[in-house]
């Protein structure tokens, strides 16, 4: 079994990927709707990949990244970066700050669970 | 579980409501904090729209959020016209949200888009650029920050306020909420511009967070204020040399939870449904339990039967209450709704309206929280259209140039009381007297108080084309006002004063779900009475009853009390009986004594609507089931005082 983390404030959003996600099989999911939710889950369970949107209350996805790819404990969690943000700074930044993916809404499904296997190995 | 049009409306409109309020904030003025959240909703609502294949929405949102964009990197100047700008697009906004979850082709979105663009390129532009490098941030975090984070932070340091990193350390159990503390007393005086979180040098079970913050104050003020030790300072604040418009307000509160889940309420209607359900069973029980004890005495298992109804009874009320208080809406709601259709109509009649609110926490049912929205509309566009006078006008009246209009919700025992009151000209109650003679409803020289003339305007065919204008013409009538309301389980009352304006109070029953109600029996047929319009119960012999000018009426209380037969009133054979029983009931300051046969029991019921057939007869407010599956009809007590005004009336002409 997998872990997949996804961090979206939009509740439509998480059950769409969820959906995504889950279709591959053999993965748990958690949702967190902020940053700070995501902060309470990480050390709880043993994350396999995280899909991060960058706008979000609290903590922006941007910031969350960089705090999974500064911790010791974190750094091996891949992390894809889902988001509405077409801003060509603000991917540089997700990327230059060690996420293997950017992805822009809105996704192909295909396209998405492609990147989504491809990160946990499967 | 794959998400419907139906996730998508219910998400989008939490978004509107949400980008309402904060839109209707940013007419205090310019903040950076709301403004943003702003954004962030478009820009949720765009991504939402793409991923559900809107297109033409996503485009629309697009738009909009470019030009909400512009204004929150300061690339354009924040204006009043921006913000009225801002409260008119998310209208628009709305309208096509509602075609969607209507199902319909989006109508006009090119213009629409044009309209905001057009806007945009005429917004006045800003210049001057700082770069990041001159703040001279240490470049692991410059390297975190997104473009907004940027742009603020140069948009503090142009103002010449002090850089800081705060270096806090949190357990992991509660950094939430002691973040929350936090930020709220920083807010106070500067802004954050951003939240890093870190677990370099943290210990086990902690989280390290740096604050990249913004203010006016001094470190050593910060500290003190904050109670934070661990200050560095990037750049320190120079004193201000012209008044800042800038303002920050307290925090909004951050949004951490998610254990809420959203719930369809047909969902909840159905269970209502199963609970009346059961609240008719457990009639039943107490009913067997009565039988019982009448035919075999308080036998032991005859107690246990009345035991087990009345924990069934307990539970039952716990479990109403509980799923009502789930359908519960604070009145903001309304409120959010009501402001923009007033600032919208006081534009177009070229009025000054100041809007107060009071009570938007004072919580209502959804279900009558919508079923009222129409009428209040119409109270408040009549109130902008009839009631304020112009600024000429007023002016001469020694009145303030612009009109008041005030919307008042609170709760008044069972009931919900809402208020829409106004500081015009007041109704003109000779006009009324007038117009109502003129449309035959009343006779000339017929007498009549103040207050029946002032309730004439509720009267069926009392409003005429004659005051059909822009504005109030395209609603209802005074009468489907009253009616609607009565509908509900509410009534209204109408406050007037020459000069000083009108008020319309309406009184409404928190929930529509249950009512207590007493059951009463004419001849053969069995009504059921809610308990909120009864005051008390009386015998009344045949004797008592006296007849002046036409209507009958009996003494009590040294007080003339007017009767009404209920068996005349739905045609029912009479039966002559030497005494009968009177309900009375106020409403208002009017009284009426309800002549009936017999009194049975106070009881629970659940009102449901009249089938199509039944609609028309007068004084009824819907039906309900008792007892053993009897259907008996509930008494629309409001209706029966004007049935018995009316009735007066025809007794008086026919002397």
């Amino acid at each position: 079994m997998k872990n997949v983390l996804i961090v979206d404030d939009s509740s439509a959003i998480r059950t769409l990927i969820r959906s995504i996600v889950e279709d591959i099989g053999e993965v748990n999911v958690f949702e967190a709707s902020t940053g700070f939710e995501a902060l309470k889950t990480l050390p709880t369970q043993r994350i396999d990949l995280a899909l991060i949107d960058i706008n979000m209350p609290d903590i922006n996805g941007l910031e969350l990244t960089n705090f999974i790819k500064s911790s010791e404990q974190y750094r091996h969690i891949p992390v894809i970066i889902i988001t509405t943000e077409s801003s060509d700074e603000d991917r540089k930044k997700g990327l230059g700050l060690g996420a293997q993916a950017y992805i822009t809404k809105p996704f192909k499904y295909d396209e998405l669970q492609e990147i989504i296997k491809e990160n946990l190995g499967l | 579980m794959t998400p419907s049009k139906k996730d998508f409306v219910a998400e989008a409109e939490e978004i509107l409501e949400e980008v309402t309020s904060s839109a209707l904030e940013l007419q205090d003025g310019f903040n950076a904090d709301i403004l943003n959240s702003v954004f962030r909703s478009i820009h949720t609502m765009k991504g939402l729209a793409g991923l559900f294949g809107l297109k033409a929405l996503s485009e629309f949102s697009h738009a909009f959020e470019s030009f909400l964009d512009d204004l929150r990197m300061e690339r354009i100047d924040f204006t009043p016209e921006v913000v009225e700008f801002i409260l008119n697009t998310i209208d628009v906004l709305r309208g096509f949200v509602a075609e969607v979850g209507e199902g319909r082709e989006l109508s006009d979105v090119e213009e629409a888009i044009r309209d905001i663009e057009a806007f945009r390129k005429k917004a006045p532009r800003k210049t001057g650029e700082v770069s990041i490098e001159d703040i001279g941030l240490d470049p692991s975090i410059v390297k975190v920050l997104s473009e907004y984070e940027e742009q603020r932070l140069k948009s503090n340091f142009r103002e010449g306020k002090g850089i800081y990193i705060i270096r806090t350390i949190f357990k992991l159990d509660d950094f939430s909420d002691r973040i929350e503390e936090l930020t709220s007393i920083l807010k106070r005086t500067g802004e954050i511009i951003a939240t890093l979180p870190t677990s370099e040098g943290v210990p086990d079970g902690h989280l390290g967070f740096n604050f990249l913050y913004s203010s006016k104050e001094s470190e050593e003020r910060i500290r003190k204020d904050a109670g934070v030790d661990d200050i560095k300072v990037v750049v320190q604040p120079t004193p201000p040399v012209q008044k800042k418009t800038y303002q920050p307000r307290p925090s909004p509160s951050l949004k951490s939870s998610t254990n809420t889940v959203r719930v369809d309420i047909d969902k909840l209607d159905s269970i209502l449904d199963n609970i009346s359900d059961l609240v008719m069973a457990k009639g039943a029980v107490f009913r067997i339990a009565k039988e019982l004890s009448e035919t075999y005495g308080y036998e032991p298992l005859v107690i246990d039967v009345h035991k087990v109804a009345q924990s069934l009874e307990r539970s039952l009320t716990e479990l109403q209450e509980r799923i009502l208080g789930l359908r519960m809406i604070p009145f903001q709601q309304l409120f959010i709704r009501l402001s923009q259709i007033i600032r919208r109509y006081a534009r177009n009649t070229n009025k000054e309206i100041e809007l107060k609110l009071y009570g938007e926490d004072t919580e209502i049912d959804k279900q009558i929280a919508e079923d009222i929205m129409d009428p209040l509309v119409h109270l408040v566009r009549n109130a902008i259209d009839h009631g304020i006078e112009t600024k000429e006008e007023r002016l001469r009246l020694n009145k303030t140039p612009h009109g008041t209009l005030t919307l008042k919700a609170y709760s008044k025992g069972n009931s919900v009381v809402v208020e829409v009151k106004d500081d015009g000209r007041g109704l003109d109650v000779e006009k009324i007297r007038k117009r109502a003679i003129e449309k035959k409803l009343i006779k000339e020289g017929q007498e009549l108080d103040r207050r029946e003339i002032i309730n004439l305007i509720f009267t069926p065919g009392f409003s005429t084309k004659k005051d059909v204008s822009e504005i109030s013409g395209r609603g209802m009538g005074m009468d489907i006002v009253k009616e609607k309301i009565a509908s509900l389980g509410g009534f209204v009352d109408v406050e007037t004063q020459e000069n000083a304006g009108t008020t319309f109070i309406i009184t409404l029953p928190i929930t529509l779900a249950i009512v207590r109600a007493l059951i009463v029996q004419c001849g053969d047929q069995r009504f059921a009475i809610p308990l909120t319009s009864i005051t008390e119960t009386i015998t009344v012999s045949e004797a008592d009853i006296q007849t002046i000018e036409g209507r009958e009426v009996i003494e009590h209380r040294n007080e003339l009390l007017p009767l009404v037969r209920v068996a005349s009133v739905f045609n029912l054979k009479e039966s002559h009986q030497q005494e009968y029983y009177a309900v009375i009931a106020g409403v208002g300051e009017r009284r009426l004594g309800l002549l009936i046969d017999t009194i049975h029991e106070q009881t629970e019921i659940v009102i449901k609507p009249l089938g199509e057939h039944l609609r028309d007869i007068p004084c009824l407010s819907g039906a309900a089931e008792v007892g053993r599956h009897e259907v008996v009809f509930v008494i629309d007590m409001d209706r029966m005082m004007e049935e018995a005004l009316r009735r007066r009336d025809i007794s008086t002409s026919a002397l």
